[in-house]
């Protein structure tokens, strides 16, 4: 029943940079299999280098995993699959030479979406983020977390069942990333989305997500999958909860031996 | 507070604006002194009265026409060579990492080069004609133009070109959207260097080797002793180059600026 609704499923994908000898060689992901349940949102967590960004990227068809296979909508994916996933990337992805209105209707440009509907399209997700009075802005006029809402503006317009995020908030200060993330738990049990979202941070992986797979140190690979039994939208009451606090001790038990083993490599 | 600084800013650009203007003024009241007051040989120095005269004289005459349009001419054929060339063979290296390894750092070293050294080797060639001429500007003007296009479209931030790709951007998407803006304020700044060389050498070898042009007449003036009517011409020249300069300046920030 599982499997039926996954939306991604990955089997025994292995991830390899370089040849095995050079020096530059580096077992990224080890025999990793893992289910994203439709509609769900399964963070991904683990220590630096442990290879989460390189799961999300074989998952969205940017990489091609060494061995294994990646199934999204039922399809094995062998390329970007611009219907199915957009990506919204750490920082600064959004063209510098862009205004923020001409940076998302560019994506569905790219995406392929008639023209006529662009317009009415990018104005929506621009009000959905909160950035419609900054639509004419360039990038380097917004501060780094309006940036990150236009870029998920980006994302939200191309009307994907599927959204991965690479670390959105993870060059944001603590505060800013706190609003984001209540933000972006509204706006995405709305929308129903499928979404993978890697990060470093404990809370904020217990907040957003409906399981979190943690990750054991390089070569990477899922250790354990904690389910956060919590509905959607999260209120910022629960931060405060023992449940909450529970969750992430237990995280951070997970984490702690992975993060030292990573330290010492 | 703000606008007292931005007073104060605007107050600075007119004083260094003046001691630019003064500098200029003193320098023409000591080249009248020399020739009026000080004794310098009036074939060495011409008297700037008499300068001015020449060039009233060269304006209302129209005598220049044929030379100035020589020399642009020649400008315009030698750098829409080295833009296209310059910029085609830019992009094409840019494309593979391996081929940016190789011809950067030789292109530099060549650029390097005094090419102008080699006006005999391109006046035996083309003649003393302006195909020698267009040929060397074109040369010339070809390494600040694909060495600044290499590096143009070869440090694309690669995110930029990820973020594309996962959108479903095809490879004419990339080219308009992501490469060419990223890449145009280098290749700007590369088509001003290349026009401003292209200028500096097709005037200089027309002094050299010629048979027209605004140079060939400033050096045709010199032998005939016509030194007034020299710098008259070499004021003129100046002024050309200025408002060339200048056009192409503004051209290029309101290309950045896009």
């Amino acid at each position: 029943m599982a499997t039926a609704e996954a939306a991604i499923k990955v089997r025994g994908v292995f991830h390899q940079f370089g040849e095995e000898g050079d020096r530059r060689f580096v077992r990224a992901l080890t025999d990793t299999s893992l289910d994203v349940v439709r509609g769900e949102l399964l963070c991904l967590i683990g220590p630096s280098g442990c290879g989460k960004s390189t799961l999300l990227n074989i998952i969205g068809g940017l990489m091609e995993p060494s061995s294994g296979t990646v199934e999204v909508q039922g399809q094995q994916v062998c390329g970007p699959l611009p219907r199915d996933i957009a990506f919204v990337f750490q920082e600064n992805s959004l063209f510098p030479w862009n205004t923020v209105i001409e940076n998302v209707e560019l994506g569905m440009t790219f995406q392929g979406v008639a023209k006529s509907e662009r317009a009415a399209r990018a104005a929506y997700a621009l009000e959905a983020v909160g950035l419609k009075e900054f639509a004419q802005h360039y990038p380097a006029q917004l501060s780094g977390g309006m940036r990150q809402r236009a870029a998920l503006a980006r994302a939200l317009s191309l009307e994907t069942p599927i959204l991965l995020m690479d670390e959105p908030f993870g060059a944001l200060d603590e505060q800013t990333r706190m609003i984001l993330g209540e933000d972006l738990s509204v706006l995405l049990a709305r929308s129903r989305k499928t979404i993978v979202f890697v990060t470093h941070s404990l809370g904020e992986a217990v907040f957003l997500a409906d399981r979190v797979a943690v990750f054991s140190a390089r070569p990477g690979s899922i250790k354990q999958v904690i389910v956060v039994d919590e509905p959607h939208p999260r209120k910022p009451e629960f931060v405060t909860s023992a449940k909450f606090t529970s969750l992430r001790n237990e995280l951070y038990g997970l984490l702690h031996d992975e993060i030292r083993k990573a330290v010492q490599q | 507070m703000v606008g007292k600084t931005a007073e104060r800013r605007n107050r600075e650009v007119l004083v260094s604006h003046l001691i630019q203007a003064g500098f200029l003024v003193g320098l023409i009241v000591i080249w009248y002194l020399a020739a009026t007051r000080w004794g310098v040989n009036r074939l060495l120095l011409p008297n700037p009265v008499a300068v001015y005269d020449n060039l009233f004289d060269i304006l209302r005459s129209g005598e220049f026409i044929d030379d100035l349009e020589t020399t642009l001419g020649e400008l315009a054929i030698a750098f829409a060579i080295s833009v296209a060339g310059g910029v085609m063979l830019g992009y094409l290296i840019s494309r593979s990492p391996y081929w940016i390894a190789v011809f950067e750092p030789l292109l530099a070293a060549i650029y390097s080069i005094p090419i102008i050294l080699f006006l005999p080797l391109f006046v035996l060639f083309f003649g003393l004609g302006p195909a020698s001429k267009i040929a060397l500007g074109a040369s010339i003007s070809f390494f600040p133009i694909v060495i600044n296009t290499i590096a143009g479209f070869g440090h694309v931030d690669r995110l930029f070109v990820t973020a594309a790709r996962s959108m479903g951007a095809s490879d004419y998407h990339l080219f308009r959207h992501v490469l060419l803006p990223a890449a145009s304020p280098m290749i700007l700044t590369g088509l001003r260097m290349g026009f401003t060389t292209a200028l500096l050498s097709i005037i200089g070898s027309e002094t050299l080797a010629s048979l027209a042009g605004l140079g060939h007449r400033i050096v045709h003036l010199a032998e005939a002793m016509e030194m007034a009517r020299m710098f008259a011409y070499i004021v003129f020249v100046i002024a050309i180059a200025v408002a060339l300069n200048a056009i192409v300046s503004a051209l290029e920030a309101r290309g950045k600026r896009n």
